[in-house]
């Protein structure tokens, strides 16, 4: 049905390619980089042992979807880390803050705030109610058919763009640092995800990520130390000559054009933040630990190495001002001040050949591409869950079919998706994806998120509402980020966006909440008095974990 | 997903425990509190960063490049997380000894 639902929309969006195709500077084909293919070798084989392994400890859906929920804390709090922060983190951020400031820093604390809030408000009552996808949460006492594929399908929307952006930068990436051609790159991305998701499930997947977080974490580190070095490890040292030397001079350290008004600032922050609370990857995660005690700490742990690793994007970003800003080496041309060879997203990896040479670059392009792998794996897994958990077993069969029925349908939903995924980024190559992401935090925060903190919180919530409030969200968010400057203008060549926003959350959000709210008041039905007569069972499970869902044990 | 009887037994016992309207209004109004300094420290930021850019970039002192915007989010970075340490230290400890306790009672009089 997705896949359908996507290609629909690529057949609405084909004629106006052509506009776009110089949208993003279409990067160029670097030389064979040996040392990073040496590392990635390295890494693959390590992640396919590990397959291997886990394959054998994958038997039941619950390995599969949650690894048999016997996951500590600080493991899954590395594997939302690794999870969260995509190659887009490591080198859009860098390159953002290289190229203007305190901008960079502001939006990497928005991606921040959101995880202090979904430790207060809901990791222990996700952990208490869920099993496998959080769908199970919000059907838990309403209609199952209706609530789930609502879920599903907002699931999988979110799940695809989220994806296809991911594809689209790995492919340009890998192109860039490895040398290897975008469908090759696609090929490789897209086999090593469907390999890892469809025999490892997801004790694979959790320690893809896992072993990936670790690199991400020492590979800027490193970075960041040497970088420092020149500077004899003084901020100040450092950001003087930045502001010297950068063309934005003391503009650097201001707000600039990132967030030029207030309902920008506001849609923005609301988007990241309560966007995490609703990602369907993110949220999957919480099933995996072992209790409500386990999953406040996989908060901790995540948010304590999100925010470290921000902070040291944050020095790479100012230390490659200088580094790699005045090195005639990293431009086209040796033209100081002219255009970075591979363009903007490169300046993390010249950062790391300036201070450490092509060891330190093999290393953090393998990073890179680990990175890649990671998320998508993360993602192809929450899709194939919400298809086979919530759609075939839970509304086509009724709850009826076997594990093995179930498992199989899971694994051909990951081959499903890793299909799609390689056609889209194919298909979206010369495309600005861009919006995608702000589509798929946008559809979060509208769709899944406020069904999911009412179905938690609010007694009177119904199906009636919740089925009105999830699809208008979902709905809303579409259409405003299809109305808005990145699809309206960037993609469909129109002069003037309709919606001025980018991120669609401050408008969209707020009328999935009302709506929600209005059609369950009004929802006289018995079904409806059922529903919230089953709340105090649901709220005292929610409470205490007892009759949660237990880790099974092999 | 519909519980047995047993367990709605025990889940009416459990409301029906003092201790356990106790421990939802001691860990909401917790979390609320500790959620609302969150949402207000970070908007108000993102306010003065709409509304008065030029504060976010005034340097600290004459000497230095740390401004006030760099502080407010290393600040942000650190104290959030710290909040968060906070709220899993209470919440495993004092707040899951009584979870354990209402359970536990409630189990045993439904048998």
């Amino acid at each position: 049905m997705l896949a359908r639902l996507n290609l629909a929309l690529l057949a609405l969006l084909t004629p106006a390619l052509s506009f776009a195709g110089d949208a993003i500077s279409a990067t160029e084909k670097q030389p064979l980089n040996l040392a990073a293919i040496g590392m990635f070798v390295v890494f693959v084989s390590m992640t396919l042992g590990i397959t291997y392994w886990a394959a054998g400890r994958t038997k039941s859906t619950a390995d599969f979807y949650t690894a048999g929920g016997g996951i500590t804390g600080f493991q899954n709090g590395l594997a939302i880390a690794g999870d969260y922060m995509s190659a887009a983190t490591l080198l859009g951020l860098t390159a953002l803050v290289y190229t203007k400031g305190v901008d960079g820093y502001i939006y990497m604390i928005a991606f921040f705030a959101g995880w202090p809030i979904i430790l207060f408000l809901m990791a222990e009552r996700l952990r208490n109610l869920g099993k496998f996808t959080f769908a199970d949460i919000t059907s838990y006492r309403l209609n199952q058919n209706r609530v789930r594929t609502m879920a599903a399908v907002s699931s999988l929307t979110v799940v695809c763009f989220y994806l296809v952006a991911q594809m689209v930068g790995a492919g340009q990436l890998i192109k860039l640092l490895f040398g290897l051609d975008y469908n090759i790159a696609l090929f490789v991305v897209g086999a090593l995800m469907m390999v890892y998701v469809t025999f490892g499930g997801m004790v694979a997947t959790t320690w893809v990520q896992i072993i990936k977080a670790c690199m991400l974490l020492v590979g800027g580190t490193l970075v960041a130390i040497l970088a420092m070095s020149q500077f004899d490890f003084s901020f100040d040292k450092m950001m003087g000559q930045a502001v010297s030397l950068h063309s934005l001079g003391e503009k650097l350290l201001f707000p600039g054009t990132l967030l030029p008004d207030p309902i920008t600032a506001l849609s923005l922050g609301l988007g990241l933040m309560f966007g995490t609370a609703g990602l369907p990857h993110i949220l999957m995660r919480f099933f995996t630990v072992t209790n409500a005690k386990e999953a406040r700490k996989s908060v901790l742990y995540a948010s304590g190495f999100v925010a470290y690793f921000f902070n040291v994007i944050l020095l790479m970003g100012f230390a490659a001002i200088i580094i790699v800003g005045q090195n005639p080496e990293f431009f086209e041309g040796g033209q100081v001040g002219g255009k970075i060879i591979g363009g903007g997203n490169m300046i993390a990896m010249h950062l790391a050949k300036a201070v450490g040479g092509n060891l330190l670059l093999g290393f953090l392009s393998a990073v890179a591409f680990a990175t890649i792998l990671a998320v998508v794996s993360g993602l192809a897994l929450a899709g194939a869950a919400a298809i086979s958990h919530d759609i075939y077993a839970r509304v086509i069969r009724k709850g009826q079919s076997t594990e093995t029925e179930e498992l199989r349908v899971s694994r051909f939903a990951s081959v499903g998706l890793g299909l799609v995924a390689i056609v889209l980024g194919i298909a979206f190559e010369k495309m600005n994806v861009a919006f995608m992401v702000a589509l798929a935090f946008g559809i979060a925060a509208s769709a899944n998120f406020p069904v999911l903190i009412l179905s938690m919180y609010w007694k009177g919530l119904t199906t009636r509402g919740a089925i009105v409030g999830g699809y208008s969200g979902l709905v809303a968010a579409v259409l405003l980020v299809v109305l808005s400057k990145s699809v309206w203008v960037t993609v469909l060549g129109n002069a003037q966006a309709i919606f001025p926003y980018d991120q669609p959350a401050l408008f969209s959000m707020p009328l999935a909440f009302l709506l929600t709210y209005i059609f369950s008041k009004l929802d006289n039905s018995a079904e409806g008095n059922a529903e919230r007569a089953m709340f105090d069972d649901q709220y005292v499970r929610a409470q205490t974990g007892f009759g949660a869902a237990e880790a099974s044990s092999h | 997903m519909s519980s047995t009887s047993s367990q709605r037994a025990v889940y009416a016992r459990i409301r029906n425990n003092p201790r356990f309207t106790e421990l939802v209004a001691k860990r909401q109004g917790f979390a609320t509190v500790l959620s609302i300094i969150v949402l207000t420290i970070f908007y108000g930021f993102f306010m003065v960063v709409a509304f008065n850019p030029k504060l976010i970039g005034q340097r600290l002192s004459e000497s230095s490049y740390v401004t006030v915007g760099i502080a407010a989010e290393l600040f942000m970075f650190v104290f959030f997380w710290l909040l968060t340490a906070f709220y899993v230290k209470r919440a495993n400890g004092e707040f899951d000894a009584m979870t354990t306790d209402i359970i536990r009672d409630a189990a045993k009089e439904v048998k």
